[in-house]
């Protein structure tokens, strides 16, 4: 029994998420399939093995939420939350992902295909989003650590009070937050571009190539590191 | 929370499935808003000089025991009209051949706890407590027949369960509302149009919302124009989602706090704050699915 399929037209979300909180792999399950995900919320929520998980549809709110170790697959489209608080592992959607993807992930990658809505990785902490599309307005706002990738364009107040996270963006930017500046790319920028997009698939995928000279660099000017009582709250 | 259905059908051969398609719709939104629900349903227009006019009985004395025989008898003595009743227990449809202030007013001055939810030549209105299904059983939502439909599952914030505070809500003729968030200046929108003469039934903050918009659309502006001062004056969480004779139109706020997702065929438009509540639409599978972007509008034309 390598492989196993759960029908969320047949079984209940419950029991799916149960099952794969009971460590499969240990019992040598190595894939598990969801059919019928139809939007439900909560799908494979807080994995904690390295199991091969692929929802076949969309899925609702929060999918992979919590992973740790687990590569999640959904072939449709993701809604609020995908990937929210990630640990380690990897989540891919196939289609667009809705608000706050990767919110407040640890580690691991998030792989999004299509576009990202709005706060995409908002408040990172650590670990990698690549977005094939565009991210909404609000992206990275208060991003601490970890790296975002974006092939598209970003919207409104792109890396917000960014900390230490740092941004490619290789589409037009409709604008900055306050402290994210653009910095000129150096050599280990255009390597770890290149690695990022190789992880993600996206560097020679459907005959899309991206060529990581044509993204810029945002990153923080960190000049809301400290108090500065001449600014007069005017960032 | 609070949940949003619309649905427009392309071909007039799905128009008898109006409802059918709708309420699988409808009843996916329940974990969003258990606590009351509703639709507008537009159908084919009555000619120039008719008029129809939705009313619930449940808030008089009478309830789903309303004497609705009676009305049409009492409305024939006193204004010389003879109204087609459609009456389903708290509800009814009245149908005439005069311009329908006349008959409002009568409406308000002998009956005033019988509720008018919507006037015009193709709107049909429902809406009362209780779950989704509850409420779709109720009026036989799965029966109605129509080209498009706004629905709405409501959780209250902002003003108490009642049925005049479900949605949609209506203004004028031929336009409803529905409305997932909660505004931030209802009061001030008010006080703006109170000058204008234009009267609240409720104390809910969406009824701001929806006689702002209908009040600019009176005043000459086109849909897009109006929603575009809609943009300007409302401020809060909102996803509308509004009716009119032929259009269904699709706003959010610019910093998207409330959901909405589309699903798009050759057969219909589906438009859902969740795609739980697409799901089961048929050809789903081949459907285009997407979110609509913040501060966009989208209008669909029947």
């Amino acid at each position: 029994m390598d492989s196993l399929t759960f029908d969320l037209a047949r079984s209940s979300l419950r029991e799916l998420n149960a099952f794969l909180h009971d460590r499969p792999t240990e019992r040598g399950v190595n894939k598990v399939v969801v059919l019928h995900p139809d939007g439900a919320h909560n799908i494979a929520v807080g994995l904690d093995c390295p199991v091969e998980v692929e929802i076949v549809g969309h899925a609702g709110y929060y999918a992979g939420g919590m992973n740790k170790a687990a590569r999640i697959t959904v072939t449709g489209s993701a809604g609020t939350g995908v990937a929210e608080n990630m640990m380690s592992g990897r989540v891919h959607v196939k289609g667009f992902a809705s608000n706050g993807a990767g919110a407040s992930m640890h580690g691991g990658l998030l792989v999004i295909d299509g576009d990202a809505g709005l706060r995409c990785g908002i408040s990172l902490k650590g670990g990698d989003i690549v977005v094939g599309g565009s991210v909404g307005s609000f992206s990275a706002f208060m991003a601490q650590a970890g790296r975002m990738v974006i092939c598209g364009d970003a919207g409104d107040a792109l890396g917000d009070s960014l900390y230490e996270a740092v941004l490619y963006v290789k589409g037009r930017i409709k604008s900055l937050g306050a402290d994210a500046r653009i910095e000129p790319m150096s050599e280990t920028d255009y390597a770890t571009v290149a690695a990022l997009l190789d992880a993600a698939g996206m560097r020679h995928d459907a005959g899309i190539q991206h060529d990581p000279r044509d993204f810029k660099r945002v990153a923080s000017a960190r000049s809301l590191y400290h108090w500065n009582a001449d600014a007069d709250q005017e960032y | 929370m609070c949940g949003i259905v619309g649905l427009l059908v392309k071909k007039p051969a799905l128009r008898p499935r109006l409802g059918e398609l709708m309420v699988p719709m409808l009843v996916g939104m329940t974990e969003r808003g258990p606590d009351s629900a509703g639709l507008a349903v537009f159908t084919e227009p009555l000619a120039d000089n008719e008029r129809k006019i939705s009313l619930y009985s449940g808030l008089t004395e009478e309830g789903a025991d309303f004497n609705w025989l009676g009305l049409g008898h009492a409305l024939k003595a006193h204004l010389g009209i003879a109204a087609q009743i459609q009456a389903q227990g708290n509800h009814a449809i009245l149908t005439f051949g005069i311009a329908p202030e006349p008959v409002k007013r009568w409406i308000r001055e002998h009956h005033p706890r019988l509720h008018i939810l919507s006037t015009g030549r193709a709107i049909d209105l429902y809406k009362d407590i209780g779950t989704p299904a509850e409420v779709a059983a109720r009026y036989g939502f799965d029966t109605l027949a129509g080209s498009h439909l706004v629905g709405h599952t409501r959780m209250a914030t902002e003003s108490a369960v009642t049925p005049d505070r479900a949605h949609p809500f209506t203004a004028g003729e031929d336009f409803c509302l529905v409305h997932n968030g909660s505004l931030s200046n209802p009061y001030g929108v008010r006080r703006m149009l109170e000058p204008h003469g234009i009267r609240f039934e409720t104390d809910n903050d969406t009824e701001a919302a929806c006689r702002f918009l209908e009040w600019r659309l009176r005043e000459g502006d086109d849909l897009e124009s109006a929603l575009q001062k809609g943009f300007e004056a409302l401020d809060g969480f909102y996803t509308f989602l509004m009716g009119t004779v032929d259009k269904l139109a699709l706003i959010r706020d610019p910093f998207a706090c409330k959901p909405a997702v589309v699903a798009e065929t050759d057969d219909y438009v589906a438009i859902a704050s969740e795609f739980r509540s697409l799901a089961h639409l048929p050809d789903i599978g081949h459907a285009t699915v997407f979110e609509p972007a913040p501060e966009e509008m989208y209008v669909w034309t029947a």
